[in-house]
């Protein structure tokens, strides 16, 4: 008993200071990418041709899905001017397929849900997650949030063991063939009004799986989807700053707008 | 009685052009010398068919002597059919399935042929599809089937247990719902694509199979890699076993309502994984090894940074591991629970920390060494019991040595090149790397074509030879203690299921 409670004051109080207080990303943390237009050269394809999914749709301005990206350094180390850079940003998630869309050095904030869907989910929200085909990369991300650093708990956010008690289902993975009647069946046990959220390059494209024959190039195609969280895996504070904004726990609109109210 | 039929040696990494690998004249002669060196202590590594454009099926075997430190390859055309090594080497019993489902070819006299993944075809229906379950009869006998979808943030898989109240009696596990055809995306891909789906296989063993794929890149186009990228490249691989033996123990902990030391340990998981993110920009280590070397240094500032903060854990985790290891009601609570015995884990072809938890005496960093393993040894650390308190405890040794070589890597880091380029790859050869990842050993195997194409890329995950030896452990178990004896083997089934 003395051991434990000398342990506890060691240890220490650990959570995060997000989202009151400032985070801190190392330099090689590859955030929201930006693309600068102006210092593209014509007829330039380099990063088009480096990116491993197709991520990148050339035109003026060059377009760079977040929903594909794996969050590598290819495109970066493509680029022969530095049109395209990784900020140490962690907000990017969206509520639309084509909010994911970058083109350039701004990116909307995550949306909140409507009145309606506030008043019911904002102060307790009870997922359930799916992992239909992923790695485990963004699983472990999500696993994450639990621990005591990100405390999920803290925001009434709780990941629950059915779908019956669940207000919607949180989903990684390319949805695999072998996957894909389960997760129908889970949504369909989850009572309306639900929410789906796709986390991960393969639940929102397929990621490094894309055209599989085996998938299906993510949850798209199978169910509605309310919120859309990129990377390859998205950091734990992607996803909850995603889920803090849905629920309208933290402001949306742009960046500039925000920042400057405070 | 005539001579056996003799394999050729190759070291881990090692190219050998196809026209080199023996090719048996019957296929059971191929069977019969893999049967007597399996006797003779050598472990099947691997055992995978592959079809060339328009030739006959191939079956390759790939035996491990790690006394000798040495592979074994053979070959043999195949027929319809063949007569299956199973009942003879039960190691051989999933690959054999393997080459059932990818192939066609029937291993006959198999016990137990079921389908592996269940790929899916045009209007298959679903997992597992018409196969049943085994299952016991009796009237006080129940069936407990759980899965895919799980109460926690878990992979999917579906367990079927055949119980007497509490008592089970056998347990069925029935994977493939993980499966995204990752074979056959990397046999068909552009070569800059290779590195994310290798990376992918498992998501916590990025650094592990990328580098397993990095190193048959270079082996087949003749690239070295500099030591200072095979030493970082060592680090990464060291901070993901960190990552996750620390993770599995904090696991552990949550499972027997030990909380303390779930949320201690479950915290300095994200410490080695925050450090992984410092070096590589991504948590997982993703997008840092890649074939020729890596991505980034570790200049000297981020160097100290790093060992201030590696001995910093290292303090904390011998306080938590004394909290964990010598509370009475963890001991007891882990104690003698799911034990796998050194005769079965040999008989499975168990590998990693599960195998060394029986007593045996495996690493292939200390059997088949590479890059910086060559030069630095890691002591391997072996319990006897097989159960879960040896599996627990042979993790918080591997943290300790884990540890130590981290740190006298950074200490001393060589001078060298990042990353050399790569060439195109050598036409009509095969290639393998081994690699000790923190489950075990993964293994990586590349077949050319006379394009110097990829022509078949076989995968092998240390979970592929493990999950059956989770089953093992559990009979005879309270079915209560399924949650406890899965962590304390924590298998991938995105690995198995490819």
């Amino acid at each position: 008993m003395w051991d434990l409670l000398k342990a506890h004051f060691k240890q220490g109080h650990r959570t995060s200071a997000y989202p009151k207080g400032p985070v801190d990303f190392p330099e090689r943390f590859r955030g929201r990418p930006t693309v600068d237009a102006s210092k593209c050269t014509d007829g330039c394809q380099a990063c088009a041709d480096a990116c491993p999914t197709g991520a990148i749709q050339l035109g003026t301005p060059p377009k760079l899905d977040l929903g594909k990206c794996l969050f590598c350094q290819e495109c970066v180390a493509a680029c022969p001017s530095k049109a395209i850079a990784y900020t140490r940003d962690h907000q990017m998630a969206a509520r639309t397929r084509e909010d994911l869309v970058v083109s350039s050095t701004e990116m909307k904030l995550t949306a909140a849900l409507d009145k309606k869907s506030r008043e019911l989910f904002g102060r307790s929200l009870k997922l359930r997650q799916v992992a239909a085909g992923d790695c485990s990369g963004c699983a472990a991300e999500l696993q994450a949030l639990n621990n005591v650093v990100f405390d999920l708990g803290r925001f009434g956010i709780q990941f629950v063991a059915s779908p019956r008690h669940a207000d919607g289902l949180i989903i990684t993975g390319p949805v695999t063939d072998n996957m894909r009647l389960a997760l129908q069946k889970t949504y369909e046990a989850v009572p309306a009004p639900k929410l789906v959220i796709a986390v991960g390059a393969c639940a929102i494209s397929g990621g490094p799986f894309r055209d599989s024959p085996q998938a299906h190039n993510g949850v798209e195609g199978t169910l509605p989807i309310d919120l859309y969280v990129p990377g390859c895996p998205p950091h734990p504070l992607t996803i909850l700053d995603g889920l803090l904004r849905l629920l309208g726990r933290l402001e949306s609109g742009t960046r500039e707008e925000v920042y400057q109210k405070r | 009685m005539t001579a056996r039929f003799a394999f050729a040696s190759l070291r881990n990494g090692q190219t050998m052009a196809e026209h080199s690998i023996p090719v048996a004249p019957e296929m059971s002669s191929l069977l019969d010398s893999v049967a007597e060196q399996c006797r003779e202590g050598r472990r099947l590594a691997n055992f995978f068919g592959h079809r060339a454009s328009d030739q006959p099926l191939k079956l390759y075997a790939v035996m491990s002597d790690d006394k000798a430190n040495l592979l074994w390859i053979g070959a043999a055309t195949a027929g319809a059919s063949f007569p299956s090594l199973t009942p003879r080497c039960p190691q051989a019993h999933l690959f054999e399935r393997e080459i059932y489902e990818q192939f066609g070819c029937r291993p006959q006299g198999h016990p137990w042929l079921k389908p592996v993944r269940f790929p899916a075809r045009p209007q298959s229906p679903p997992i597992p599809r018409n196969y049943s379950f085994f299952h016991m009869d009796g009237e006080e006998v129940h069936e407990v089937a759980v899965g895919p979808v799980h109460a926690g943030i878990i992979e999917p898989g579906h367990f079927r247990f055949q119980c007497h109240g509490e008592h089970v009696f056998h347990l069925e596990i029935q994977l493939g719902y993980q499966h995204r055809g990752v074979e056959t995306l990397l046999e068909h891909a552009a070569s800059g694509r290779v590195p994310f789906l290798a990376e992918s296989i498992a998501g916590d063993t990025a650094v592990g199979h990328g580098l397993a794929s990095a190193m048959v890149w270079e082996s087949l186009s003749d690239v070295r890699v500099s030591a200072r990228a095979a030493a970082l490249r060592a680090v990464a691989l060291e901070l993901e076993r960190l990552a996750n033996h620390v993770g599995d123990l904090g696991a552990l902990g949550a499972d027997i309502g030990f909380v303390p030391g779930s949320a201690y340990f479950g915290r300095l998981r994200g410490e080695f994984l925050n450090l992984l993110m410092e070096l590589t920009g991504n948590r997982y280590g993703r997008c840092f090894v890649r074939p020729g070397g890596v991505t980034f240094d570790l200049p000297e500032t981020m160097a100290e940074s790093f060992l201030k903060r590696m001995k910093n854990a290292q303090k904390e985790l011998q306080d938590v591991s004394r909290l964990f290891f010598d509370t009475p009601s963890v001991f007891e609570r882990l104690d003698g629970v799911g034990a796998v015995s050194l005769n079965a884990c040999q008989e499975l072809g168990l590998v990693g920390p599960a195998a060394r938890a029986c007593g045996q005496d495996h690493d292939v960093r200390k059997d088949h060494p590479y890059g910086m393993y060559r030069f630095h040894h890691i002591p391997t650390m072996t319990a006897d019991e097989g159960d879960v308190f040896a599996r627990a405890s042979i993790r918080r040794l591997e943290i300790e040595r884990s540890l130590e070589f981290v740190i006298s890597q950074i200490d001393n880091l060589p001078q060298g090149n990042l990353r050399a380029a790569c060439g195109p790859l050598r036409k009509q050869s095969l290639a393998v790397a081994l690699v000790e990842g923190w489950r075990g050993e993964i293994m990586h195997t590349v077949i050319t074509d006379e394009e110097g194409r990829i022509s078949r890329y076989k995968v092998t995950d240390p979970s592929f030879h493990n999950w059956m030896g989770l089953a093992m452990a559990l009979r005879d178990q309270q079915i209560s203690d399924f949650p406890l004896i899965n962590k304390s083997f924590n298998l991938s089934y995105a690995g198995h299921d490819l």
